[in-house]
């Protein structure tokens, strides 16, 4: 039975909670199909995470092995392909936790880079899992500057092979997925030498492991990289080269070839390498970094109404957490944020399909749009989640800590999100590169992406509010995130050009500028952000309160934004201070009337027991009956520990008194 | 690896360090014999080779709780063998011996121990404290239950007198009233300090304390009437067996209640305790103790990113030259200077609060309460402020150092998991906040009504002033010194009083349109925390600025001046809000200010591995691949990886098992 404190939160929301399932899932028949794959997953004992948080290192990585095993048949049986709907569910429906993502890696580098050749030599043979690839870019000395990469591959003309090397310990390819433990092959990145020349970095498709034993292979040092925050079930690895030889087809060769007498040949765009990248760092949005803080934002948010703690008004029954206005300061703005969001990346998809599409058709003009939108994002979604995710562990108290609430697993995952496929910091510098070109462009009159045309528009004023309930108006707050993105882009380029006009060296005054680059940049996905949520609001229908709520909601993002950041918009009097005690109140306003729809807003994303694995945040609120039950299933209770009768009984036994 | 060669980066780093590292770390110590005499305890522990073992982020939760159990026993027999007892040493010697982690007799001897001295009678003493020094009774403090934490007076559990037997019965009544986290009640303890309502001649007396043997001496097996286990996995804390414990009408004798305060008589009568402040005395001791492992946490987070990131080379800053120390670049540090100086910030609050608790306990025996709130107040408040800070800039570390921060042999998420539970424990840190709002705005009324109020809420005085003169504050806005760290206390004086000010009146204005004074306090709550902060703050930047004039030797004055610079400065960049809405500082001053931000760090660059060297951690303390003082980090992350369990076979059993059978059927 449901606990009464939760079944009460969801007698009157004021909107269709099923409704708004459908419009995140982009309609009833999205929503059913999910369900069904959900569900069949869910009820196969083998893809089971109950005993997830008491197995160790290689526990986990056994079940991850075992349950990409079970897939394959599992897909088969029922008829779920690689192109389907139910494809993009499976994941989600995982959990990810499963090995061979890398694998796909593997298999999406050739069919990018790979000539038709190799396409039809490798792709049949890693479909039918003959072989198990991974993917080796990263080493201990690099990670996000790829040129910097040290291992080589030098071309030996008579042998017409690759003689690939890690000269040095740094050198030492290190994190890559599945290749610690399971790989057969990978697609190793090394700095191609010809002749003695370096032609840059290229990759090489190389055999590790034994297709008959899975031993290493000659002139082959791998193995696991050792424990790590999370992703305990994928076993990272490294990996050293001693003249390993392998044949001149084994470099992927569709832009750039070595020629049977060493001539490099450079053929076709390169470009479309970049679109990879970019498009691996949209879709991690949706599945690492959205994902996991709605389940936070569930778990968390049905908690604290499960909690009670402390009075209110003496003699009254103990209060639920989420009555307390710090409680819903902490977490309503991320259950805003979710939404804001899950409707950002319903517009980048979108802006990716486009542009994948122009892409086809060998038309690259949409791409350093496309690649500064991704960065800023990535880094700014991944970031913002991670902070949220954090939050709402430290909002569930003590229990938040015990891995049976299913917290910290979220947040150590989630945090490595900051770093893989670009760290933060230096993608927001790339998204301020675009920033400020364009605006030096855009400042000359000539024509810039439509993203960044309003950084021509610069409208010198003041915020016309004149009561809080004006900043309950979108054009309000939509203009003042323009007017802040603005001031900090033009304020920055200003700065540059000044240092550059005083002698300093281009590069210096950039390094000097960075600081306030990073600013710019995540001021410029902030804007975009807000403006989109308002945008999409509008476009809702308006039956079933779903508009209204939404429309809370955006406010809610939007006036937590300027009240998180008072300076940037107090900065040159844009927003007075009086204005800003008028964002304050309406803000701590609209924390009141989101409370009562809080539970209904999480109950939305549709996520079922299994898939939170939560003791806190399941669908009924039993929450203390089930962390008591659980904490019994630990190995802990179940297993006698040595620990007493080597340690603990002579320690008991008065060994001591002799003392 | 000892005998490797100090990395050449690190080495110019050092040699180019404008004073000597050290003397701060005498500064730090609180005086040169004492580092000496830290460092002397720290090499008793180190070559031990009893105290040798696998590196724990290779161990199973079991193995790990087995080696600090193996530990603590050594350690108590250590400790009196080498005739230890100062409170420092020994805490010094445990840390040593546990490399900063929990371990599982910490209640024992952190709780319970003390708990026993300061409220049980003197034939309790005779029952219970020498058994339990000779640790024949292993105890724990069972507090918290499932269903309360902070809030004490919403525990569950019950203590019921029956003079018939001269006995308390002693049960769990609901789910929620189990008792859970306490640390080492899941496995280790036989006896716990069980905090219950009490209730005798049909009346509920309160929380009181009651001694309560939990497992059979000799057997160690749980006592009838008794459910003890261990509660499961959490983030971090392996090492502890925090545990649940339910007791269904366990009896106890009447004499097992810690009486020396509050009594039971033998019929049932219940006499009332003297003072009830007497409880705040503790809690300000061990809130204290936060606050100085806030500075300890994040010193040694940041000791690990700033050698990182000087040994780290990556990218390129000028075309066609060597990849640059990635501490050169402006963006790094950024990341990690605010903190550097955030962690020689909190080590002097540290210091300050230890040192004034110290004088007035001393007090308290001879009767005077008279500085308690104000104490209680403060370091309430800052424990949430530095906990939060220091959780924070743990992370921020560990994303500075890229993917390798990730690792666990980067030591940076043990630090955090270790961590990050003070942000909860010994009061959740959003009540602490407002605690500390709750005498800030108590004083704030005394000071309307005409009163003066003293201490570190002095600054509310003037504020009666600026009420006469109302240009007082814009008249002070020119006078803010940017480079002058008295004038920027100042500067967050002003900000705290508006803060203050603003809340209370934001309460006052809620109180006169609602009749309910909890509903009005809830609903001016987030003002109400931001005005805490904002104290905070202020305090923090105060006492970091007067220890300046105490720093004799001049190199270490003037690096610690430009650290407390940044601190200061750094904080009004990220709070500019409040000072332009306060008009406490012009736009032109706030360009200024982060300005001067950005000159500080290119100034404090070349002292920075020596800044943090003067932490003065032992490697093996550090438990860092990353932050090893030789810097030979590259190497030494391979040798850690190839002891990985992982990597125990070339061939996992995983390939037999279910890669192979796939590959023949696909």
């Amino acid at each position: 039975s449901v606990n009464p404190d939760l079944a009460s939160e969801r007698q009157t929301p004021s909107f269709s909670v099923e409704k708004l399932t459908f419009r995140l899932d982009g309609g009833a028949e999205h929503t059913r199909i999910r369900r069904a794959v959900v569900e069949a997953i869910e009820r196969d004992p083998e893809f089971s995470r109950e005993n997830q948080y008491f197995q160790s290192q290689n526990e986990r990585y056994e079940a991850a092995v075992r349950k990409a095993v079970h897939l394959q048949k599992q897909m088969q049986e029922m008829g779920w392909t690689e192109s389907g709907p139910e494809f993009k569910y499976i994941y989600r429906a995982l959990s990810g936790d499963v090995a061979f993502l890398l694998h796909r890696i593997f298999m999406r580098s050739i069919s990018v880079l790979g000539s038709d050749k190799q396409i039809a030599k490798w792709i049949p043979l890693a479909t039918q899992f003959q072989l198990i690839g991974s993917y080796a870019q990263t080493e201990l000395g690099h990670g996000t500057y790829l040129q910097g990469l040290e291992t080589t591959a030098v071309f030996d003309i008579t042998t017409q092979e690759f003689i690939l090397n890690t000269p040095k310990i740094s050198a030492m390819k290190w994190w890559p997925g599945d290749m610690g433990r399971s790989a057969t092959h990978t697609v190793v990145f090394a700095q191609l030498y010809v002749h003695g020349k370096c032609y840059g970095v290229h990759p090489f498709i190389v055999q590790i492991r034994s297709l008959k034993d899975h031993s290493l292979c000659p002139g082959i040092t791998a193995g696991d990289i050792g424990p790590k925050m999370n992703f305990e079930h994928v076993d990272n690895g490294y990996l050293m080269l001693q003249n390993v030889r392998v044949p001149r087809e084994n470099m992927l060769n569709k832009f750039c070839e070595v020629q049977p007498d060493g001539t490099y040949v450079r053929q076709g765009s390169q470009k479309i390498n970049y679109f990879t990248m970019t498009t691996v760092r949209i879709s991690l949005i949706a599945d690492e970094a959205i994902i996991p803080l709605k389940k936070a934002c569930t778990i968390a948010i049905r908690y604290s109404v499960v909690r009670r703690q402390s009075k209110l008004k003496p003699g009254e029954q103990e209060v639920k957490i989420l009555d307390y206005q710090t409680q819903q300061e902490k977490l309503l703005p991320p259950l805003a944020a979710a939404y804001a969001f899950h409707f950002l990346n319903d517009y980048l998809q979108e802006l990716f399909d486009k542009g994948y599409r122009e892409i086809q058709r060998k038309n690259f003009d949409t791409l350093p749009e496309l690649h500064a939108f991704s960065s800023g994002f990535k880094a700014v979604v991944t970031q913002y989640c991670t902070s949220a995710v954090e939050i709402c562990l430290r909002a569930c108290g003590g229990h938040g800590y015990s891995l049976l609430s299913g917290l910290p697993s979220l947040y150590t995952k989630i945090l490595a999100s900051c770093i893989y496929e670009g760290e933060n910091t230096i993608l927001l510098l790339q998204t301020a590169r675009f920033l400020i070109k364009c605006f030096m462009a855009a400042s000359a009159g000539q024509p810039v992406p439509p993203s960044v045309t309003y950084l021509a528009a610069v409208k010198p004023g003041k915020c016309p509010a004149k009561n809080k309930s004006d900043f309950l108006s979108p054009d309000i707050y939509t203009e003042a995130y323009q007017h802040m993105a603005v001031r900090l882009t033009s304020s920055t380029a200003a700065k540059l050009q000044d240092l550059i006009q005083s002698g300093v060296k281009k590069h210096d005054a950039w390094n000097q500028c960075t600081v306030q680059l990073v600013q710019a940049a995540k001021a410029h996905c902030h804007y975009i952000t807000v403006k989109n949520f308002a945008e999409t609001v509008e476009k809702l229908e308006t039956k079933a309160g779903i508009q209204k709520i939404m429309k809370h909601l955006c406010d809610l993002f939007a006036l937590h934004g300027i009240f998180s950041n008072t300076g940037v918009f107090l900065h040159d009097g844009y927003i007075s201070g009086a204005q800003m005690d008028m964002v304050t109140a309406s803000y701590l306003d609209l924390l009141a009337v989101i409370r009562k729809d809080a539970v209904p807003l999480v109950d939305a994303f549709d996520f079922t027991d299994k898939s939170l694995n939560s003791a806190l945040g399941s669908y009924d609120g039993q929450v203390y009956q089930r962390l008591y039950e659980w904490a019994q299933k630990s190995p802990t209770n179940k297993q006698m520990s040595p620990a007493y009768e080597r340690y603990l009984k002579p320690l008991l036994h008065n060994t001591l008194s002799k003392l | 690896a000892a005998a490797m060669a100090m990395n050449a980066d690190l080495r110019r780093e050092r040699a180019a360090a404008t004073f000597q590292p050290e003397l701060l770390t005498h500064i730090l110590d609180g005086g040169a014999e004492r580092t000496r005499r830290r460092k002397e305890i720290e090499a008793l522990v180190v070559n031990d080779p009893d105290f040798q073992h696998e590196d724990l982020n290779f161990l199973s939760r079991s193995q790990r709780y087995e080696q600090a159990i193996r530990k603590s026993s050594l350690m108590v027999m250590k400790l009196r063998e080498y005739g230890i007892a100062d409170p420092d040493e020994i805490y010094w010697f445990k840390s040593f011996v546990h490399r900063g982690r929990p371990e599982p007799l910490d209640l024992h001897l952190g709780m319970f121990l003390p708990t026993l001295l300061t409220q049980a009678t003197p034939e309790q003493q005779d029952r219970f404290f020498m058994p339990a020094w000779n640790l024949e009774i292993i105890g724990t403090y069972a507090q918290t239950e499932m269903g309360h934490g902070t809030h004490l007076r919403g525990l569950e559990t019950t203590a019921t007198y029956d003079p018939a037997t001269q006995e308390f019965i002693l049960n769990s009544p609901t789910v929620t009233s189990i008792k859970w986290w306490p640390g080492g009640l899941g496995k280790t303890s036989n006896h716990a300090i069980v905090l219950a309502q009490l209730y005798t001649q049909g009346q509920c007396k309160g929380l009181h304390a009651f001694i309560v043997p939990i497992r059979q001496l000799g057997t160690h097996e749980p006592l009838p009437g008794i459910t003890v286990g261990d509660i499961g996995p959490k983030f971090g804390y392996d090492e502890m067996d925090n545990g649940y414990l339910k007791m269904d009408n366990f009896r106890i004798p009447r004499e097992n209640m810690l009486m020396k305060y509050a009594q039971v008589e033998p019929d049932g009568t219940y006499v009332k305790p003297l003072s009830d402040k007497l409880t705040y005395g503790t809690m300000v001791f061990i809130r204290s103790l936060i606050v100085g492992d806030s500075a300890r946490s994040l010193s040694r987070a940041c000791t690990i990113a700033i050698r990182y990131s000087a040994v780290r080379h990556q990218s390129e800053l000028k075309p066609g030259e060597p990849e640059p120390q990635i501490l050169d670049y402006q963006t790094q540090q950024y990341k990690l200077f605010p903190l550097l100086a955030t962690a020689y910030a909190f080590h002097f609050v540290g210091a300050y609060i230890k040192d004034t608790y110290r004088r007035i306990s001393g007090d308290i025996n001879e009767g005077d309460l008279s500085e308690l709130p104000e104490l209680h107040a403060l370091t309430a408040g800052l424990k949430a402020f530095t906990s939060w800070t220091a959780n924070a800039g743990i992370e921020e570390c560990r994303m500075a150092c890229g993917g390798h921060g990730y690792s666990r042999c980067s030591g940076i998420p043990d630090i955090y998991v270790t961590f990050t539970p003070s942000c909860t424990y010994e009061g959740e840190n959003t009540v602490m906040m407002l605690q500390t709002a709750r005498f800030l705005v108590k004083s704030y009324t005394q000071v309307s009504s005409g009163q003066r109020v003293t201490g570190t809420v002095s600054y509310l005085n003037d504020l009666s002033r600026q009420r006469i003169q109302p240009q007082h504050v814009a008249a002070r806005t020119v006078t803010v010194r940017i480079n002058d760290p008295a004038s920027l206390v100042e500067a967050y004086k002003a900000r705290a009083a508006r803060l203050v000010e603003a809340a209370a009146k934001n309460l006052q204005a809620e109180l006169n349109h609602r009749k309910s004074k909890e509903d009005a306090w809830n609903r001016t709550s987030v003002d109400l925390v931001r005005a805490s902060e904002a104290h905070c703050h202020y305090v923090v930047v105060k006492l970091f600025t007067a220890k300046l004039s105490e720093i004799g030797n001049a190199a270490v004055r003037a690096v610690m001046t430009e650290l407390c610079l940044l601190y200061a400065l750094y904080g009004i960049s990220k709070n500019t809000g409040d000072f332009l809405q306060a008009g406490i500082l012009t736009n032109a001053q706030i360009i200024q200010v982060n300005q001067h931000v950005k000159e500080l760090l290119a100034i404090i660059r070349p002292n920075a591995v020596a800044l943090v060297d003067a932490f003065d951690f032992h490697d093996v303390h550090l438990g860092s691949v990353l932050g090893r003082y030789d810097g030979n980090v590259y190497e030494n992350m391979f040798e850690w990886a190839k002891k990985s369990p992982l990597n125990k076979t070339d061939v996992h059993e995983s390939f037999h098992k279910h890669l192979k059978p796939m590959q023949a059927k696909l």
